[in-house]
């Protein structure tokens, strides 16, 4: 399973893995998975539009999600945030629903842009996938400061001159980013899995915001690692385990927040009542 | 002792002048005419009730709303780029306890929040942060996860956020809402501590005056967008406020409180008017 053509399997996913991890970090704590939901699935038409007009199919995946990001990022400064993101998701669906009527893609490669083809990754996708991890990346470390200040709270952001719509479409950019890497190896379903569940998991096992960046991404690895390797062995889809193994660390953090404040509770009322006695 | 409340302290000079103020917004006048500085050192309380226009000061003196007429002068120098010379604790934070983020992690984002790329290790902003927290006697929840601790605790990391960059004037608005007494108290103390230690102004907002009486230098009372300042007992008399109103109030001063009674029914004024000014210190 480490042979020839799975080297480049091994080194895409590695990629988006860890790209995935930090940047979730922030959609957790925005509270943005609807967007990191809608934006690869608004993006997926672009793949179809790619093999209509010939073109690498990452190029209409960035195309794609950037208009989206873009489109919820202006709609949302006006109206509810969840409305803006659905009527973009419904009008790019609208557009794939055309586009793939006018390919002649077979329906596997639709099935394998919905739910991902990592063990078959092209060798022309290895180098514009790792380029646009290292930009999403190096995007999320220049705005790591001004981005943090928003999500915790726009007000306090605004009263340092952080415009909130700026920081919000900016950061609907770099998910597009994000999005447009990831799409071909997990597929445009579980994309946002990725960038979901790890950073949940590992916001619970630290109050450190860049040991929890670091950890998210480290889940988003073993997630992916552990998925592949499976998939491999079972012949199962590599998909059924990112997802699982995502919605799974979710869980595992959630109990371990819920333990460690029961616990928190428990010795603060040992001490209150020695304090009494 | 804080780094640079040495000679901040022995500076009585103007934090803020607020000149002939008047806001319209949509077609309706929210501040008519106000006029009031403050000084250095000074912890003056905004008093007013819901909807008299205390938030939209607040935020024509942060420059987030430009006034119809008037001016506001910060530290002598006009609004404008006056960078971290007003420190803001707005209404209401929530912050999430999901949020993996430390009471120092928040106070160091408001020393350099606004700087693009990840905080570096520096000795300097170590030492300020650690500062920062001991002014505000934060230090003992420093590595706490902010979003789990009381509100009365978040409210001095807030107020340690706000004031890491060594403002001339901190403006929190109702900083009190939803604090229970004992943290209301402490809150109050510490806020007259801090202007009076480090040589800062210090308006804050309330739509009850009791809590402030003990610490408050002077008093801005606003009423239908007009403001009257001076100390509390220049202003809290039936007279000025009535004139403030527009109809008879009564000031009635209980033990060491101070009730103001607004709106008579034979004044042709319904009787709630101004609803929260009736509740004796307004709580609820």
């Amino acid at each position: 399973m480490f042979s020839g053509f799975m080297a480049n399997t091994w080194i895409v996913a590695t990629v988006v893995a860890a790209v995935a991890g930090v940047v979730g970090f922030f959609v957790v704590i925005r509270g943005s998975s609807f967007a990191a939901h809608a934006l690869p699935l608004g993006a997926f038409p672009g793949a179809a539009a790619a093999s209509l007009l010939g073109v690498n199919a990452i190029f209409g995946l960035v195309v794609f999600s950037a208009v989206g990001a873009i489109g919820i990022g202006q709609l949302s400064k006006r109206g509810k945030r969840d409305v803006a993101t659905a009527l973009i998701l419904v009008v790019l669906l609208g557009l794939g629903a055309l586009f793939l009527s006018m390919t002649s893609e077979y329906a596997p490669e639709i099935y394998s842009l919905l739910f991902g083809e990592v063990l078959g990754i092209a060798k022309d996708e290895v180098g514009p996938i790792i380029g646009l991890g290292v930009v999403a990346v190096l995007a999320i470390g220049l705005l790591y400061r001004p981005l943090m200040l928003s999500s915790i709270s726009p007000e306090l952001g605004e009263v340092q001159g952080i415009s909130t719509s700026k920081m919000e479409l900016c950061f609907l950019l770099v998910v597009a980013l994000v999005t447009a890497m990831a799409l071909p190896v997990v597929g445009a379903l579980l994309v946002f899995s990725l960038m979901v569940g790890p950073p949940a998991a590992a916001r619970a096992f630290t109050n450190r915001p860049q040991v929890a960046i670091v950890l998210s991404a480290a889940v988003a690895l073993v997630t992916v690692w552990a998925s592949i390797a499976i998939s491999y062995e079972s012949n199962w889809p590599v998909g059924f385990f990112v997802g699982g193994f995502g919605a799974g660390s979710y869980f595992i953090g959630r109990g371990w927040t819920w333990l460690s404040r029961a616990y928190a509770t428990r010795a603060d009322t040992a001490v209150e009542l020695e304090h009494a006695a | 002792m804080i780094e640079g409340a040495y000679d901040l302290a022995e500076d009585k000079g103007e934090a803020l002048a607020v000149e002939g103020v008047s806001v319209w917004l949509s077609g309706r006048e929210i501040l008519h005419d106000v006029s009031f500085s403050l000084h250095r050192g000074e912890f003056t309380g905004l008093i007013g009730s819901n909807g008299a226009g205390k938030t939209t000061l607040l935020r024509t003196i942060l420059g987030m709303q430009v006034p119809t007429t008037g001016t506001v002068r910060i530290g002598g120098s006009p609004r404008g780029a006056h960078g971290a010379a007003v420190g803001y604790v707005p209404q209401k934070i929530l912050l999430d306890p999901d949020i993996p983020l430390r009471s120092r992690d928040l106070v160091g984002l408001g020393f350099d929040g606004h700087r693009l790329g990840i905080p570096l290790r520096s000795k300097h902003r170590r030492i300020l942060v650690e500062e920062m927290l001991e002014a505000v006697d934060a230090s003992r929840f420093a590595d706490s996860r902010v979003g789990t601790l009381s509100g009365g605790e978040q409210q001095r990391v807030l107020i340690a956020h706000a004031l890491i960059r060594h403002p001339r004037l901190l403006l929190l608005d109702e900083p009190l809402a939803n604090l229970d007494i004992r943290s209301e108290y402490e809150v109050v103390e510490l806020l007259s501590r801090l202007a009076e230690e480090q040589g800062i102004g210090v308006l804050i907002s309330a739509h009850d005056m009791n809590p402030l009486l003990s610490a408050m230098d002077r008093i801005v009372y606003i009423a239908n967008g007009r403001a009257a300042s001076g100390t509390t007992d220049e202003v809290v008399r039936t007279e000025v406020l009535s004139k403030l109103y527009g109809s008879h109030v009564d000031v009635i001063r209980i033990h060491d409180r101070i009730l103001v009674a607004a709106g008579h029914e034979h004044d042709g004024l319904p009787a709630h008017t101004e609803p929260s000014v009736w509740a004796i210190g307004g709580r609820s």
